[in-house]
C-alpha cells in the first residue's frame, strides 16, 4: 500500500508542531531523571575530589544505613499523609459550600483560591511570622483566648515546628483541592439529587449515596497531585524552618538538596533523586491501578 | 450557571461557616500587610496591636530605596512573561498536534506528559545544575526562563488541548475547503478562538513561573538577579543581630500584590484552566 | 462543465471497519445526487473524501478530466455546506462569506460583486456586519449556503444541511434550496438520512448501506422499485411491510391465503425457495368488505393511529399454527371500521418480492 496521502502532506507540520515541545522536555525531564541514574552509580564526592568513580550499587547501599535519610523519609511521609489528608476533608467541606448559591459567591469563590495563586516561599515568611516565638499573632491569641498560658516556640520544637508546617501547608493548597472539587460537584446533574429526593433520601444520604461516588474521579485527582507535591515539598520547608529544629523536619528534597550544594556529594544524591523518583512513580502506579480503568479515562 | 440542590439550611450557621472561610483565607495575608505599615515599636509591642493607629510605609521604602527591590521585581516578571509567552510559543502548536493531528504513540506521548506534571521539581534539581554549568548559565536569566519554559509545557499542552477539542472540528475542515493553509488556519481562524484559552494558561504559567522557588534559589546566586520569592526569603538572614520584622512583611505584602491582582481580574481563569488540565487533561 | 465522478472509491481503517467499500457515482451538469443511509452507512466519509477532508485508501476522484485526489480540500475547488454551519464565530457574515475569495486573491470589485449577488438572492444584505452569534438558526444556514454559492465552484457538497433546524424551517429553507439549486448547473451531492429531502431535492438518489451503494436510481424509481429489501425499509414512511412467508407450488402462504408468485419465479419450478419476503407499503393495503372475493388476508386490528389525512392500523395475522404476522394499513382518516376483525385485499401490481437469503428484488 503506498503510503497515505493525508499522512505525507501533514508530515512536516506535525514534526514543526510537536518537535519543539518534545525537544525541550527531553531536556529538561528526560535528561535530569536519566543522568541521576547514571550518577547514582558512580561515587562523585570531595573524596574522590569530585571525579565521578564506578561504585556500582554502593550508594544504594550506603541508603539502606544511611539513619538520617530514613528520618527525612519519615519526615516526609508525616507531612504527606497529615496534610493531604487534612486538605481533602477541608477541601471538599468548602468545595460544598462554594457549591452553594449565595450573594457574593463570585467573591467568596476569588478570595478561596487566593492563597493557592501567592508565592510558597513568600508566605513561608509569613507563616513564620505568624508562628514567632516572641511577637507572633498565634501565641497573641492563643493567650488572648487563655488556652496557654505563655508564649511557645512553634518553630523551635521538633513536633510544633511540623504541625506549623502542615498549618501553613493547608492553607496554601486546599484551594486547589476545592477548586477541582467544585468542578467535580458542578459536573454532577441536579436531578440525580432531584429523583433521590424523591425517592425519599435525606441530604445527607444524597451525600453519601451520590455526591462521593460520582465525586470519586475528582478526589483521585486531587490526592495525586497533592500527594506528588507534598512528597517533594522544598520551598515551605527550606524558608520556615530550614528543616529544623536539629533535623526535625527535615524532608527528603532538602536532604537531596544539602548533599548536593552543602556537601557536594554528587553520586550519593543522584541515588537519593532516583529512589524519591522511583517512591513516587510507584506510589502513582499503585493509586492509578486502584483507581481503575474508569477513573484513568477521566484523566 | 449550575444550580446547587435546592436546599435552606439554617441560614446563620451557613454565613457563619463563610466567614470562617474568609478568615482563613484572608487573614495570614492581611496579618502581613497590618505588620507591614506598623512603626518598629508596635511590631515589638506584646499583646499585638491589630489596628495601629501610628502609620508608617518606612519599611516599603527600606526595600525599594535601601534594597533593590525594584530589581527583584523585574527579575521575577521579565523571567515570568518571558517563559509565559515562550511556553504559549511551544505548547500551542503541540497541543493542537496531539488534539487533531495523526500522531504514532500520541497516548504514550499524553501519558508521559500527564505523569511528568507530578513531578516535583527536586527531582530535576541535580541535573538541571549540571546543564546550567554545562552551558554557563549561572547567572543568567535563560538558567531560569528554559527550565520555566519547561516545567509549564505539561499544563499548558494539557489545557490547550482540551481547548482544542472542544472547538468543532467542521470549523477547521470549512477553513479547509476555503483555501487556508495548516498556518493559515492557525494564525486566522484558531488563534482568536483560543485567545481565551491562551490568557487562562498564560496566567497560570505566569503564576507558577514568579512562584518558583528551588531554581531561582540555585543558579541565581548574584544579587542583582534574584527573584522576588528568593529575596524575600533571604531577607530575614540579611542582618545578623536583629530580625528587620517590617521589611520582611512588607517584602511578602510586595510579592503577593502581583499575585492578588491576577487573582482579582482573572479568577474564572484560573478556576478554568485549573480544571480543565487536571481534570480533563 | 463539470462532470464528477468518482471512481472505485475505498475507505479502509482496518479489516474490520471499512467505511467505504468500492463505490463509483459520476454526477453530471444539472444532477442532484443525494446519499441517503442511515448513519454509519458511509454517507459522510464518502462526502469528506470528495471534498478532501480525508483521504481514500484506493480510488480516485475525477472534477471533468482532472484528477483531484491528490489535492487539499482548498484547491478542488469546490464548496462544502456543513451540518453545524461552520461560519468562523470571531468573523461578521461579510467576511465569513469571502473569505475564501479574498484568499484566493481575486480582485476587490469582483468580490464585492459576487458578495452582492449572493446576498441579495439569499436576502442577508442586512445581515452582513453581524457576528454569527447574533444570527437565528435559518439565518446561519443561509450565510453557510452563501460561503458555498460565492465561490461558484465547480461542485457544490452539503453534508445534512438541514438537519439543525426545526421542522417548520426545515420544509421552508428545503423549497429554497431546491429552487437555488435549480437555478444554477454545477453538479450538487447532497448526504443526508431524510429521505424525505432526498425524495423532494434529488434527480438522482444513492441509497448507502454497509459502505455499498444498495440503489442508485431517480428518486421515484427507488420508490417504486426498490432493488433490495434495505431499500424497501429505509425507504418510505410508514415503513413498507416486509413479511417473511412459506412457498408452496407456485404460491406463498399468508395465513390460509395463497398469493401467486411472481412470474419469472413461478416459471422456473426448480428456483422457487422455501421462503420469501413479500413487500407492500401501508398505502397500497386495501380494506375490503368482510368476504369480499377480492380478500386475501385477514386480521385482527389491535391498534389504530390516527395521522389526520389518514389512520395507521396495525393488523394481526394468523399464519401458521402459533405465529401471527404484523401487518400495517395506511386508510382514509373515515373509512368506517364496523368491527376490529378486518379483510384486506393485496393488489398484485404493488406487491415487491425479495429473495430471503439475498435480499435481492426477484421480478
Amino acid at each position: 500500500m503506498p503510503p497515505s496521502p493525508s499522512r505525507s502532506r501533514t508530515w512536516p507540520t506535525v514534526f514543526l508542531f510537536l518537535a519543539p515541545a518534545i525537544a525541550l522536555l527531553l531536556l529538561i525531564y528526560g535528561y535530569p531523571i536519566a543522568r541521576s541514574l547514571g550518577l547514582s552509580l558512580m561515587t562523585q564526592n570531595l573524596g574522590t575530589q569530585l571525579e565521578p568513580q564506578f561504585s556500582g550499587l554502593g550508594n544504594y547501599g550506603r541508603m539502606v544505613g544511611d539513619g538520617r535519610f530514613w528520618h527525612t523519609l519519615g519526615n516526609t511521609a508525616v507531612f504527606t499523609i497529615a496534610a493531604v489528608t487534612i486538605e481533602l476533608v477541608l477541601g471538599l467541606a468548602i468545595a460544598l459550600l462554594l457549591h452553594r448559591k449565595f450573594w457574593g459567591r463570585g467573591l467568596v469563590r476569588t478570595i478561596a483560591i487566593l492563597p493557592w495563586a501567592l508565592p510558597t516561599a513568600v508566605m513561608a515568611v509569613g507563616w513564620a511570622w505568624i508562628f514567632n516565638d516572641q511577637y507572633g499573632v498565634v501565641n497573641d491569641l492563643l493567650q488572648r483566648l487563655h488556652l496557654i498560658s505563655g508564649p511557645i516556640n512553634w518553630l523551635g520544637d521538633p513536633a510544633l515546628a511540623m504541625v506549623s508546617l502542615i498549618v501553613a501547608d493547608v492553607w496554601k493548597t486546599t484551594p486547589f483541592v476545592s477548586v477541582l472539587l467544585l468542578a467535580g460537584l458542578q459536573s454532577i446533574p441536579d436531578d440525580l439529587y432531584e429523583a433521590h429526593a424523591i425517592d425519599g433520601a435525606t441530604p445527607w444520604q444524597s451525600f453519601w449515596a451520590i455526591t462521593l461516588p460520582l465525586l470519586m474521579p475528582q478526589l483521585a485527582i486531587a490526592v495525586l497531585f497533592r500527594f506528588a507535591q507534598s512528597f517533594g515539598v522544598f520551598d515551605l520547608v527550606q524558608v520556615m524552618t530550614g528543616g529544623g529544629p536539629a533535623g526535625s523536619t527535615e524532608t527528603v528534597s532538602l536532604y537531596i538538596y544539602a548533599t548536593v550544594m552543602r556537601y557536594l556529594d554528587f553520586g550519593y544524591g543522584a541515588a537519593l533523586t532516583v529512589v524519591t523518583f522511583l517512591l513516587l512513580v510507584a506510589t502513582v502506579a499503585i493509586a492509578i491501578a486502584l483507581l481503575g480503568r474508569r477513573g484513568l479515562r477521566q484523566l | 450557571m449550575t444550580s446547587s440542590p435546592p436546599r435552606r439550611s439554617p441560614a446563620i450557621a451557613f454565613t457563619l461557616a463563610i466567614v470562617l472561610l474568609m478568615i482563613f483565607c484572608l487573614a495570614p495575608v492581611l496579618w502581613q500587610l497590618i505588620t507591614s505599615i506598623k512603626v518598629n515599636a508596635d511590631i515589638e509591642t506584646i499583646p499585638n496591636i491589630y489596628w495601629p493607629s501610628r502609620q508608617t510605609l518606612s519599611h516599603y521604602a527600606e526595600l525599594f530605596v535601601r534594597r533593590p527591590f525594584f530589581n527583584y521585581l523585574f527579575n521575577s516578571g521579565f523571567v515570568a512573561i518571558a517563559s509565559t509567552v515562550l511556553c504559549l510559543a511551544i505548547g500551542t502548536p503541540a497541543a493542537y498536534s496531539l488534539a487533531r493531528q495523526p500522531i504514532p504513540g500520541r497516548s504514550l506521548i499524553l501519558g508521559l506528559i500527564l505523569i511528568v506534571t507530578l513531578f516535583p521539581y527536586i527531582l530535576l534539581f541535580l541535573g538541571l545544575l549540571e546543564l546550567a554549568r554545562a552551558f554557563g548559565l549561572g547567572n543568567n536569566y535563560l538558567a531560569l526562563i528554559v527550565p520555566y519554559t519547561a516545567i509549564n509545557l505539561p499544563l499548558t499542552i494539557l489545557v490547550m488541548r482540551s481547548f482544542f477539542q472542544q472547538l468543532p472540528r467542521d470549523l477547521e475542515d470549512a477553513a479547509q475547503m476555503d483555501g487556508y493553509s495548516t498556518g493559515q488556519m492557525l494564525l486566522n481562524i484558531l488563534l482568536p478562538l483560543t485567545l481565551p484559552a491562551l490568557v487562562t494558561t498564560g496566567i497560570l504559567t505566569f503564576i507558577f513561573s514568579w512562584n518558583e522557588f528551588l531554581f531561582a534559589f540555585t543558579f541565581m546566586t548574584e544579587e542583582s538577579l534574584k527573584t522576588i520569592p528568593v529575596a524575600t526569603a533571604q531577607l530575614s538572614g540579611a542582618s545578623q543581630f536583629e530580625t528587620p520584622y517590617g521589611p520582611l512583611a512588607a517584602a511578602t505584602v510586595v510579592g503577593t500584590i502581583p499575585l492578588v491582582m491576577l487573582v482579582l481580574f482573572f479568577q474564572r481563569k484560573i478556576v478554568q484552566g485549573l480544571t480543565a488540565g487536571a481534570v480533563k487533561g | 462543465m463539470a462532470i464528477l465522478k468518482v471512481d472505485n472509491l475505498n475507505k479502509t481503517y482496518s479489516p474490520k471497519s471499512i467505511p467505504v467499500k468500492n463505490v463509483s457515482l459520476t454526477v453530471k451538469d444539472q444532477e442532484f445526487l443525494t446519499l441517503l443511509g442511515p448513519s454509519g452507512c458511509g454517507k459522510s466519509t464518502m462526502l469528506r473524501m470528495i471534498a478532501g477532508l480525508e483521504m481514500p485508501t484506493r480510488g480516485r476522484i475525477w472534477v471533468g478530466d482532472r484528477d483531484v485526489t491528490p489535492l487539499r480540500p482548498g484547491d478542488r475547488n469546490m464548496a462544502m455546506v456543513f451540518q453545524s454551519y461552520a461560519l468562523y464565530p470571531h468573523m461578521n457574515v461579510r467576511a465569513n462569506i469571502s473569505a475564501s475569495l479574498r484568499l484566493r486573491k481575486l480582485p476587490e470589485s469582483d468580490v464585492n460583486q459576487r458578495l452582492r449577488d449572493v446576498s441579495a438572492k439569499l436576502g442577508l444584505d442586512s445581515l452582513l456586519d453581524r457576528k454569527p452569534s447574533q444570527l437565528s438558526g435559518g439565518q446561519r444556514q443561509r450565510v453557510a449556503l452563501a460561503r458555498a454559492l460565492v465561490r461558484r465552484p465547480e461542485v457544490f457538497l452539503l453534508d445534512e444541511p438541514l438537519s439543525n433546524l426545526d421542522a417548520l424551517l426545515r420544509e421552508q429553507v428545503r423549497a429554497e434550496l431546491k429552487q437555488i439549486f435549480e437555478r444554477q448547473s454545477a453538479p450538487v451531492v447532497y448526504v443526508t438520512h431524510d429521505q424525505t429531502e432526498a425524495m423532494t431535492l434529488s434527480t438522482q438518489v444513492a441509497v448507502l448501506y454497509d459502505g455499498t451503494v444498495q440503489q442508485l436510481a431517480a428518486p421515484s424509481e427507488i420508490y417504486h422499485r426498490p432493488a433490495n429489501r434495505f431499500v424497501a425499509g429505509f425507504v418510505g414512511s410508514p415503513q413498507m411491510n416486509l413479511l417473511t412467508l412459506m412457498c408452496e407450488g407456485n404460491f406463498a402462504c399468508l395465513g390460509a391465503y395463497k398469493i401467486p408468485l411472481p412470474e419469472p419465479i413461478a416459471r422456473s419450478p426448480q428456483a422457487i425457495p422455501q421462503t420469501i419476503v413479500l413487500g407492500i407499503r401501508p398505502e397500497d393495503v386495501a380494506v375490503v368488505e368482510p368476504a369480499s372475493d377480492r380478500a386475501i388476508a385477514e386480521g385482527h386490528c389491535f391498534l389504530i393511529e390516527n395521522l389526520g389525512t389518514a389512520k395507521l392500523l396495525s393488523l394481526s395475522i394468523p399464519h401458521g399454527d402459533r405465529d401471527r404476522l404484523t401487518l400495517r394499513a395506511l386508510v382514509p382518516h373515515d373509512l368506517p371500521l364496523p368491527s376490529d376483525q378486518i379483510s384486506l385485499h393485496l393488489p398484485s401490481d404493488r406487491l415487491h418480492w425479495f429473495d430471503s437469503q439475498t435480499g435481492d428484488r426477484l421480478g
